[in-house]
C-alpha cells in the first residue's frame, strides 16, 4: 500500500515540476522544475522495478552505517568543491580580471561568493554534522537509527537542496541573505529534510538502550532544534508567483536587519558552534581514549552557551538603525560567552590529561587539538570585536573575514577532519589510515594556510579600517576606497596562497581516505562480534 | 500600554529573572550530592557499544 502511495506521490511530483518548467518565469526556477522532474521520475522508474519485490528487514543487531560512510564520501566532496571555489574567488578579490567577461552573470565574484559560503558551511559543515551525529547516536545511544530508510531521505534530500541552494546561486535565484541565499521553494524543501532529520535522531534518542543522554546528543539535539527554529522565522517571505523564484519578506527594514543577524549569528552559534562541540565531545573523548575531562563541566558548557548564544545576534548591527539597547545588549551577550566557549575548550583539551604524549605519535589527535586551539581563539577574538569601539574599526573590513576563517578553517575544519580521519577506517573496518605521515603533511599545510590566511587578513583589515578613518587637519577624509583597495593587494595574494594550502592539504587528506579504504589492511574480526551472543 | 513597552517591560524583569533562576539552578544541579559517580558513569558512554546496538540479552548485566 505505502508503496503504492509512494508512486502515486512521484508521479505528481514529476507532473506538476513539468508543468512548473513550462510556466517557469526566470532560468533559475525553470532549471530546478526540470532537475525535480528528472529525479522524481527516475524514482518513479526505479519504485516501479522494486514493486512486490520481498523486502528484508533491517536488521535490529547492527548499526546502519552505510548512510555515514555516504556522509563522509559527501563532505570529502563538498569540501573539496567548496574550497576550491574559495580560493578561485580569493584570486578574483586580488586579481579582478578573473572576472571573466564570458562568465559574467554566472561565475564572476557576486555569484561565487554564496556559492562558497555555502558550499562549506551547509554542504561541506551539514553533511559532517549529519553523517558524525547519525554516527555519534547510534553509538552513544546503543541503538539502530529510528526510521529505517528516512536517514537515507534526509542523506539524499539534503544533497538536493544543496544541488538547488548552488545552481539557484549561479543562475541569479537568491533572497539576498547572507548565509539564507535559497529561494523559497528550497526553503520549504529544506524545512521537510530537516523534520525527517530531527525524527530520525530524536527518534533513535528515545529508543536509546543508555539511560542517559550523552552529552554530545545534548549540543547534535540543539543544534537540530534552533536551525530549525532559525530557518523558519528567517526564511517568512512570500512569492510573487508559484511559477518563480521571486519572493519578498515579510519582515522589513531594521525588524528584517534585526531578524537576518539573529538567524545569521545563531547559524554561527548553533549550527557552527553546537553541533561541531556534538562532534568534539565524542572524538576528542574517542581518539585521546579516555573520557572528557569533566562532565559536570560540559552540562554547564552546554547550557550556559544554549542560554547566552540566542542574544548575541545583534551585534552585527553596531551604528545601525537598530535601538542602542538591543545593541548594547547583543555586545554584552557576546562578552560573556566567552565564558562558556572556553569551558568548552578547557574541557577538551584537559581531556588529554595524562595522555599528552599521545600528540607526538598521533597526528589526528594533534588535528584535534589545534581545532580546539582555534576554538579559543576565535572565540576569544568574536566577543572582542562585539565591543562597539573596536568594531567600529573592524566592521565591514576584512578582518572579520578574517575572524570567520580562523573559526571556520581552524575548528570547523580541522575538528571535521579529525572526525573524517575517525571515522574512516571504524565505517570502512579497517585497521587504522593508510599513512599517518601523510595525516601530518595535511595538518601542516592546512595550519600554515589557516595562519597565512588569519594574519593577511588581520594586516589588511585593520590597515583598511584605519584608512577609512583618517582625517586631515580640515576633517576631510585623507583616503578615497580606491587607496584602500589597491594598499591591500599584497595581503590579498597572501591570503589566496593560504587558501591554495589548505585545499592542497584536503586534497591529501582525501587521497590518504581514499587508500585506508582501498588499500589498508581489513580489521580482523574480533570473537565478540562474530559470534551472535545468547 | 503599547504591546512592545509591556512586552519589553516584561522581558527584563520577570523573565530575565526566570532564565537566569534556571541557569544558577543548572548549576547546583549539577553539583548534586552523588552526581559523581553518575557522571562517570556517563561519560564512559562512548566506550561501550563501538560494533553493535546493545541487544535484549545484554539487561541482565
Amino acid at each position: 500500500m505505502a508503496q503504492y502511495v509512494k508512486l502515486i506521490a512521484l508521479g505528481l511530483v514529476t507532473l506538476a515540476a513539468a508543468i512548473a518548467a513550462n510556466y517557469g518565469r526566470d532560468l533559475s526556477y525553470q532549471v530546478h522544475a526540470v532537475l525535480i522532474m528528472l529525479i522524481a521520475g527516475a524514482l518513479f522508474l526505479y519504485e516501479v522495478r522494486r514493486t512486490d519485490e520481498p523486502v528484508l528487514a533491517a536488521p535490529q543487531n547492527e548499526y546502519l552505517d552505510s548512510v555515514v560512510r555516504a556522509g563522509v564520501i559527501a563532505t570529502a566532496f563538498w569540501g573539496i568543491a567548496g574550497f576550491l571555489v574559495g580560493v578561485i574567488i580569493a584570486f578574483q578579490l586580488a586579481f579582478p580580471v578573473l572576472n571573466f567577461d564570458w562568465s559574467e552573470g554566472y561565475a564572476n565574484f557576486g555569484r561565487l561568493r554564496p556559492l562558497h559560503t555555502s558550499a562549506v558551511i551547509f554542504a561541506f559543515g551539514g553533511n559532517a554534522l549529519i553523517a558524525s551525529s547519525f554516527f555519534i547516536v547510534q553509538r552513544t545511544c546503543a541503538a539502530r537509527l529510528w526510521g529505517g530508510n528516512l536517514a537515507w531521505f534526509v542523506f539524499w534530500g539534503f544533497q538536493l537542496f544543496i544541488v538547488l541552494a548552488a545552481t539557484g546561486y549561479l543562475l541569479g535565484g537568491t533572497q539576498s541573505k547572507e548565509y539564507a541565499e535559497p529561494e523559497w521553494y528550497i526553503d520549504i524543501w529544506l524545512t521537510i529534510v530537516w523534520v525527517a532529520y530531527l525524527a530520525v535522531f530524536l527518534g533513535t534518542i528515545i529508543k536509546r538502550r543508555e539511560p542517559h543522554i550523552y552529552v554530545a546528543n545534548w549540543f547534535l539535539l540543539s543544534f537540530i532544534v534552533t536551525v530549525a527554529m532559525l530557518h523558519l522565522v528567517n526564511n517568512i517571505s512570500i512569492p510573487v508567483s508559484i511559477f518563480g523564484s521571486k519572493s519578498v519578506q515579510l519582515f522589513a527594514g531594521v525588524q528584517d536587519a534585526m531578524v537576518q543577524w539573529w538567524y545569521g549569528h545563531n547559524a554561527v552559534g548553533f549550527f557552527l558552534t553546537a553541533g561541531f562541540l556534538g562532534m568534539m565531545y565524542y572524538f576528542v573523548p574517542k581518539q585521546a581514549d579516555r573520557p572528557v575531562f569533566s562532565y559536570k563541566l560540559s552540562i554547564i558548557h552546554f547550557w550556559a552557551l544554549i542560554f547566552l548564544y540566542i542574544w548575541a545576534g545583534p551585534h552585527h548591527l553596531h551604528y545601525t538603525a537598530l535601538p542602542d539597547w538591543a545593541s548594547t545588549l547583543g555586545m554584552v551577550f557576546s562578552i560573556i560567552l566567552w565564558m562558556p566557549s572556553w569551558g568548552g575548550m578547557i574541557n577538551g583539551l584537559m581531556t588529554l590529561q595524562g595522555a599528552w604524549d599521545k600528540l607526538r605519535t598521533d597526528p589526528v589527535l594533534r588535528m584535534m587539538v589545534t581545532s580546539l586551539a582555534f576554538y579559543g581563539m576565535s572565540t576569544f577574538e568574536g566577543p572582542m570585536m562585539s565591543i562597539r569601539a573596536v568594531n567600529s574599526l573592524s566592521h565591514y573590513t576584512d578582518w572579520t573575514i578574517g575572524h570567520v576563517h580562523s573559526g571556520a578553517l581552524g575548528w570547523n575544519g580541522l575538528i571535521t577532519f579529525g572526525a573524517l580521519y575517525y571515522l574512516t577506517p571504524v565505517l570502512w573496518k579497517r585497521q587504522g589510515l593508510y599513512s599517518l605521515k601523510l595525516v601530518s603533511w595535511h595538518f601542516w599545510l592546512a595550519t600554515i594556510g589557516i595562519v597565512l590566511y588569519a594574519a593577511s587578513m588581520w594586516v589588511t583589515g585593520i590597515m583598511e579600517g584605519l584608512m577609512w578613518r583618517e582625517v586631515d587637519a580640515n576633517g576631510f577624509l585623507v583616503n578615497a576606497f580606491a587607496d584602500t583597495v589597491s594598499a591591500k593587494f599584497p595581503m590579498y595574494v597572501v591570503r589566496g596562497l593560504g587558501g591554495v594550502l589548505f585545499l592542497a592539504g584536503a586534497c591529501v587528506m582525501c587521497y590518504n581516505l581514499w587508500m585506508t579504504v582501498k588499500a589498508a589492511p581489513a580489521k580482523e574480526q574480533s570473537l565478540a562480534t562474530a559470534v551472535p551472543a545468547e | 500600554m503599547e504591546t512592545y513597552s509591556l512586552l519589553r517591560e516584561f522581558a527584563d524583569s520577570w523573565m530575565l529573572l526566570l532564565l537566569f533562576s534556571i541557569f544558577v539552578g543548572v548549576f547546583f544541579w549539577v553539583m548534586r550530592p552523588g552526581a559523581r559517580d553518575t557522571y562517570r558513569d556517563t561519560a564512559a558512554i562512548p566506550f561501550r557499544h563501538d560494533d553493535a546496538p546493545k541487544g535484549p540479552e545484554e539487561d541482565q548485566t
